[in-house]
């Protein structure tokens, strides 16, 4: 079974921070890691791998850089890896064409994963996007996938509701965080992913509408001020006031 | 750092939070020796880590090594011994010195994670003196017969596989002595008392007692009489490792300042905004980066195969010192806090005072710092 992961190259929110005074999110210096449900999408792709044997091709776009981030990928069990470099900011629509033309290039393959969003923009568009492109089935939000020989069932988490979707292959599927815990590669296979190879093949080369019909104008961080409550006379009394804030402020229901 | 190592350094980074860290705190308290942690840790490589792929290694440089084992050593001390001991004493020691057959014979055990090794030196009467110890090997036939007591031996109770050096000749001192491979089982082979330390309290440190333990003469380790060499090139090795052990400590307590310092308010202001907090660990954040260096010099040469010995004691030297004054003043930002067992603070102050005694006591490293200035 042959698997394409797409995975996208992100600033590690974690350690980014927003500059108090023009709410500008400072990404100078803040380094770049895999978006983290992309990694449940290549635990997956191991795991179905693991299963029926086939082949791990790991799709992203980015600069060149964005190689160093693939070699984890391949460390912690994707086979090969495709750079479509550029360095120039694209909009949903561009990546999404430029994924699917790496993916038509790549040319066999009977699933494409993907997380289902980045951690940093968290869209959702692309896995959606790419299977349109594709013409080929897409199931979205799957917490579990079990892939058999001719079809997979995939469970969709759908907030209050799950559903169960089959399909055929080659069929696009975007995962969840909860469908896995992404594997810790060991340090002989960070050794080995170095000999692993990683493509790179320019945007220009896959497609030639390269110019974005989505412009981000601005980008600021949302301020969070706490209310500072304090219910502090009688317990029973302030007890009773803290759940009648929490149901007016919607956290209880 | 090169990327490949920042992508290890995450690795081990994230295993130790998963594993480590939740287990630190009774690793300390009662002793407690996780198993199957160092099970895990072989999967991943850690208990193999520069011994190569053909012997069941990992195969990694010497700076990735102090990479790992700064951050196993950041969350737990008892268990950056341990690995130390292991990857370095006795792994490190039967693949620098071991024959084919002797590598092929007990590495793969040793670095899957289903065993451990140890290294004996260490006697009643001998620690810094190497030259002596008093545990005889005699030939008898097609073996050696061992005699003696070592004491203070790191997973001296749980190796499977036991480095032990001993006399084979009694009359030239240092150049009378030999190391030996002793399997567990061997009879005449038994384990004493388990001591009872300040730190370090999950590591094991036993006391080992050989009565006419017959050893195989294949087993011998290296060259007949020559034993003083390979130990000491060993312990050179240890040295940077020891060092490594020390920064992480060292930065443990550092990051637990910088926390606690931004958060614990005195007089209206968090007191990490007053001048005494903050030249105690810019100190430490200071002292830190300049060990962690040394460290990595030291790794840099032995890895390109260029002297390190001096190097070695000086990494240790002053990692061992100045992580030993971080964790104090760490204590001395939390205060009573710090000096309370529910926080680690006082766990990093008791495991570094080893770094300072191991492998070597400060005063040793001086004498070797010394001795390559040419005095």
């Amino acid at each position: 079974m042959n698997i394409i992961v797409c995975a996208k190259q992100v600033v590690d929110v974690s350690e980014m921070k927003v500059d108090s005074k023009t709410k500008k999110p400072i990404l100078q210096g803040v380094p770049q890691k895999i978006s983290d449900i992309d990694k449940n999408a290549i635990e997956e792709a191991i795991k179905i791998k693991d299963k029926h044997g086939g082949k791990i091709t790991v799709v992203t776009v980015g600069p060149s850089d964005a190689k160093e981030r693939i070699k984890e990928l391949l460390a912690m069990g994707a086979d090969e890896g495709v750079l479509i470099s550029s360095t120039d900011k694209y909009d949903y629509r561009i990546v999404s064409s430029l994924l699917a033309e790496a993916i038509k290039k790549i040319g066999e393959y009977d699933i494409v994963l993907c997380g289902e969003a980045s951690i940093d923009m968290f869209s959702g568009q692309v896995g959606p996007r790419v299977a349109g492109l594709l013409n080929i089935p897409q199931i979205t939000y799957a917490q579990n996938i079990n892939a058999e020989k001719d079809k997979t069932v995939a469970m969709r988490n759908m907030g209050d509701k799950s559903v169960t979707t089959e399909s055929s292959y080659p069929v696009l599927i975007t995962v969840t965080k909860e469908i896995n815990e992404p594997r810790l590669p060991s340090l002989m296979q960070i050794l080995g992913a170095a000999n692993k190879p990683i493509n790179e093949w320019s945007a220009g080369s896959l497609t030639k509408e390269l110019q974005p019909k989505v412009e981000t104008i601005e980008l600021k961080g949302i301020p969070m001020q706490r209310k500072n409550i304090v219910y502090k006379d009688d317990v029973d009394d302030s007890v009773k006031k803290l759940v009648d804030s929490l149901a007016k402020e919607g956290v209880l229901r | 750092m090169t990327e490949e190592q920042k992508l290890f350094q995450k690795t081990v980074r994230k295993f130790c939070e998963k594993e480590i860290k939740p287990l630190a705190s009774k690793i300390d308290k009662e002793e407690y020796f996780p198993w199957d942690m160092y099970k895990k840790m072989g999967k991943l490589g850690l208990m193999g880590m520069t011994v190569p792929k053909k012997y069941g290694g990992a195969g990694i440089d010497k700076i990735c090594y102090m990479i790992a084992l700064e951050e196993i050593s950041r969350l737990c001390g008892s268990t950056g011994i341990t690995i130390e001991a292991h990857n370095t004493l006795g792994n490190g020691y039967i693949y620098e010195a071991g024959t084919e057959e002797q590598r092929k014979k007990y590495l793969p055990r040793l670095t899957g994670g289903e065993a451990f090794t140890a290294l004996a030196i260490t006697e009643p009467n001998a620690g810094s003196d190497v030259g002596g110890i008093q545990t005889t090997a005699v030939i008898d036939g097609d073996e050696w017969v061992l005699n003696g007591t070592k004491q203070f031996i790191t997973s001296g109770d749980i190796a499977e596989a036991i480095i032990v050096m001993a006399k084979t000749d009694k009359t030239k001192g240092t150049k009378g002595i030999s190391a030996f491979i002793l399997e567990k089982d061997t009879p005449g082979f038994k384990v004493g008392q388990l001591e009872d330390k300040l730190g370090l309290r999950g590591s094991k440190t036993a006391e080992l007692i050989f009565e006419d333990c017959h050893v195989p003469k294949e087993n011998i380790l290296g060259e007949k009489d020559k034993g003083f060499y390979g130990v000491m090139d060993t312990l050179d090795r240890g040295r940077t490792a020891v060092g490594a052990m020390s920064v992480g400590i060292a930065r443990g307590a550092l990051e637990d300042s910088i926390a606690y310092a931004k958060q614990r308010e005195q007089f209206g202001r968090p007191i990490g905004k007053f001048q005494a907090i903050q030249w105690m660990i810019a100190d430490m954040a200071t002292e830190i980066e300049a060990a962690r260096l040394l460290v990595y010099r030291a790794a840099y040469l032995e890895d390109n195969n260029m002297s390190f010995s001096k190097e070695a004691a000086i990494a240790k030297l002053f990692a061992s010192e100045i992580a030993m004054r971080a964790t104090r003043n760490a204590i001395q930002i939390h205060g009573g806090y710090g000096y309370m067992r529910d926080r680690p603070l006082e766990r990093y102050f008791r495991d570094i005072k080893l770094s300072q005694i191991g492998e070597g006591t400060s005063e040793i490293q001086r004498i070797v710092i010394a001795k390559r200035l040419g005095l």
